[in-house]
């Protein structure tokens, strides 16, 4: 996985609610067997007419927008568990989604990846969907180190949680697996009490 | 304690600080779709999966439902399902795979085939795992990166979710099945009420449910954002598992029911979050936007732009859905009608169908798709000759798998069309690109195949 730290970064914005992972990679383009690739399709029902063409009122069509961040509205990555969304998201260019509430599975899923899920209140999501329409080209700083999230031009803060462990992870590039190996003999350990 | 808590912590390996806890998995089922690049990981490592004894791996998501016995003519498909078996025989998993009389939809086969059991733990690369919390387990779905965790150590990292129960009481009116109920309080909670939360089921209606009912209901927990729901378990409990293939045997059994009788809520256990519903104020629903919360009695008027909390999403939604400025769904014309998924392909859905439209006919301009949930499931239809009432009536009784739930097989609704389907999900193409997808029970499902619309089923039984 790679490292996160610090990342300064204009942002797209998606001011839609309830946002599931069907539409972030629909289903039928799960038929990959490895991890890549999936940010071709990424929304790509709301990216594309049924042949092909560009939807040019979809954000990630206007050249306008760019950026690591992709600031979207409540209840992001609702639905199916699939860690597609979290691939294709990453694939496509991002690093950090910003909401102000995450479904689970999904905010799990990104973080097992080295995508940050920043959660901040309405109000403040506001302000940034506010700061992006203002100035399309206006950056955002996202601090993991400090769990700080800033609008650089206002200097606009605010703080976001993360747990210790996984904040870890993503400073080091670690994943859980090497982690759950070396429990090995805690994990039998715990097998043989249950057994008795 | 509650239900929740005993298992829950029974299974705690070990605590981190900062919240973060090693959780046990008692049993892994695995599927085609989320499993590969998991094993990609195990192989990229080189180790083993460390407990094949407790995976059990079967092909649904991506299978054809017509002529199973042929290969799989998309490649794609036919390469994903090929590397389930590759996999699974390299690893040493047992697979019921397509042809074997145990396949069928993952959370179908684990209660039929008895693997399911209360006071386990289990988890599966997919999000109606939930499902299974129906025997008083704690199950819940996971992504890829997780599936090769417990590959690799038979555990996953996780923080304890807050507790909410849910209490529906009464007796429910003719016609109103589990999956109104959860469609009710799907309805009443929203799509991202329960998120952060696991929920635990009671109250006079929930212990009325068969099994098939109990799974109807804890499958869909996902779609209201928790991670699992379940029930405690009692008698209709004991007495589904008994004499299943994976089931405890004699002696062994009586000692099994002893300890899965011990798990329930105590009385002064605290809950996170309560609710209360009345089973009397429940009718059959049906769904007119694009998510699972979007849902209304079938009597009942859609909400206006004015009454809803999120004017622009709300919109957005019924646009999509071709239903703005309609007050109800009752007479909406309908295309397809698909009967099957993990929510409702098990063979009291497929009895509920049957007895509907015993002496009846579809009606002209629908396509009608019965999709069993399992070979065993299929196996008892024709069995009981509801294959033959299926096809009297014009519908198309299919062979099992995931099917036009999500629509990654050949099973797609297509664009513009609507289908009322007793699956899970009516997110914007879900069942296909463009598909518009009613929700409803399977009785609902039936009535609305005969009459080529939507229907209140409560005036024709």
């Amino acid at each position: 996985m790679e490292k996160f730290t610090k990342i300064t970064s204009s942002a797209v914005p998606l001011p839609i609610e309830d946002i599931d992972t069907d539409q972030i990679i629909p289903a039928r383009f799960l038929k990959a067997t490895t991890r890549e690739g999936f940010g071709d399709n990424l929304f790509i029902d709301w990216r594309q007419q049924s042949d092909g063409t560009p939807k040019q009122d979809f954000v990630l069509n206007n050249p306008v927008y760019s950026g690591k961040i992709l600031v979207a509205g409540k209840n992001f990555g609702c639905g199916s568990s699939r860690e597609h969304a979290a691939w294709a998201i990453y694939d496509y260019g991002f690093r950090v989604v910003v909401s102000s509430f995450f479904a689970d599975i999904f905010k799990g899923n990104a973080l097992n990846n080295g995508l940050l899920p920043v959660q901040v209140s309405e109000d403040f999501l506001d302000k940034i969907f506010k700061a992006i329409e203002k100035d399309p080209d206006t950056t955002f700083e996202v601090d993991l180190v400090n769990q700080q999230f800033t609008i650089s031009a206002t200097g606009d803060q605010t703080s976001f949680e993360i747990s210790a462990y996984k904040k870890d992870c993503l400073i080091n590039g670690f994943d859980d697996i090497d982690y759950l190996l070396s429990l090995r003999e805690e994990v039998e350990a715990y097998e043989l009490k249950r057994a008795n | 304690m509650t239900l929740f808590d005993k298992i829950w912590d029974a299974h705690v390996v070990k605590e981190l600080p900062g919240g973060m806890q090693v959780f046990y998995i008692d049993r892994h089922l695995i599927h085609e779709v989320t499993s590969p690049q998991a094993f990609a990981g195990l192989r990229k490592r080189g180790i083993p999966l460390l407990k094949p004894e407790q995976t059990i791996a079967t092909a649904d998501h991506n299978v054809p439902t017509k002529n199973q016995n042929l290969p799989i003519k998309e490649e794609l498909s036919r390469f994903q399902v090929d590397q389930l078996t590759k996999n699974c025989e390299e690893f040493g998993v047992e697979l019921y795979g397509l042809g074997h009389p145990n396949q069928g939809i993952v959370h179908v086969i684990g209660p039929e085939l008895g693997i399911t059991q209360p006071g386990m733990t289990m988890v599966c690369g997919d999000s109606h795992t939930s499902t299974h919390g129906a025997f008083g387990s704690i199950a819940f779905g996971i992504g890829t990166s997780q599936v090769e965790q417990v590959f690799a150590s038979q555990c996953i990292l996780q923080t304890k979710p807050k507790k909410m129960r849910i209490t529906v009481d009464g007796e429910l009116a003719k016609g109103v099945l589990a999956k109104d109920i959860i469609l009710y309080i799907i309805s009443k909670l929203s799509v991202s009420g329960a998120t952060g939360y696991f929920v635990e089921y009671a109250g006079s209606a929930i212990r009325s449910l068969s099994m098939e009912g109990r799974m109807t209901i804890c499958n869909m927990s996902i779609e209201m954002g928790a991670r699992g729901g379940l029930i405690a378990p009692d008698e209709t409990t004991f007495n589904y598992i008994k004499g299943r293939d994976f089931a405890p045997k004699g002696e062994a059994f009586d000692k099994a029911v002893e300890y899965w009788k011990s798990l329930a809520t105590d009385e002064d256990a605290v809950f996170d979050k309560e609710y209360h519903f009345e089973a009397a104020d429940i009718q059959p629903m049906v769904t007119y936007g694009t998510n699972p919360g979007m849902g209304v009695g079938v009597a009942e008027n859609i909400p206006s732009l004015e009454q809803v909390e999120s004017p622009a999403n709300f919109k957005k939604s019924l646009d999509y859905m071709g239903l703005s400025g309609k007050d109800s769904l009752q007479g909406q014309p309908i295309d397809y009608v698909f009967i099957g998924s993990c929510t409702n392909s098990r063979i009291e859905d497929l009895r509920i169908a049957a007895d509907f439209i015993k002496g009846k006919q579809k009606a002209e301009n629908v396509t009608v798709w019965v999709v069993p949930g399992s070979k065993q499931v299929e196996a008892r239809a024709i069995e009981e000759g509801l294959d033959k009432v299926f096809e009297a009536a014009g519908f198309d009784f299919r062979e099992p798998g995931c099917s036009a739930c999500l629509g990654m097989n050949e099973d797609k609704v297509p664009a513009g069309k609507y289908c009322i389907s007793t699956s899970n999900r009516n997110f914007e193409g879900r069942q296909g690109p463009g598909a518009r997808t009613i929700l409803a029970s399977p009785l609902m499902a039936a009535a609305a195949a005969v009459a080529g619309k939507i229907v209140d089923v409560r005036e024709q039984i």
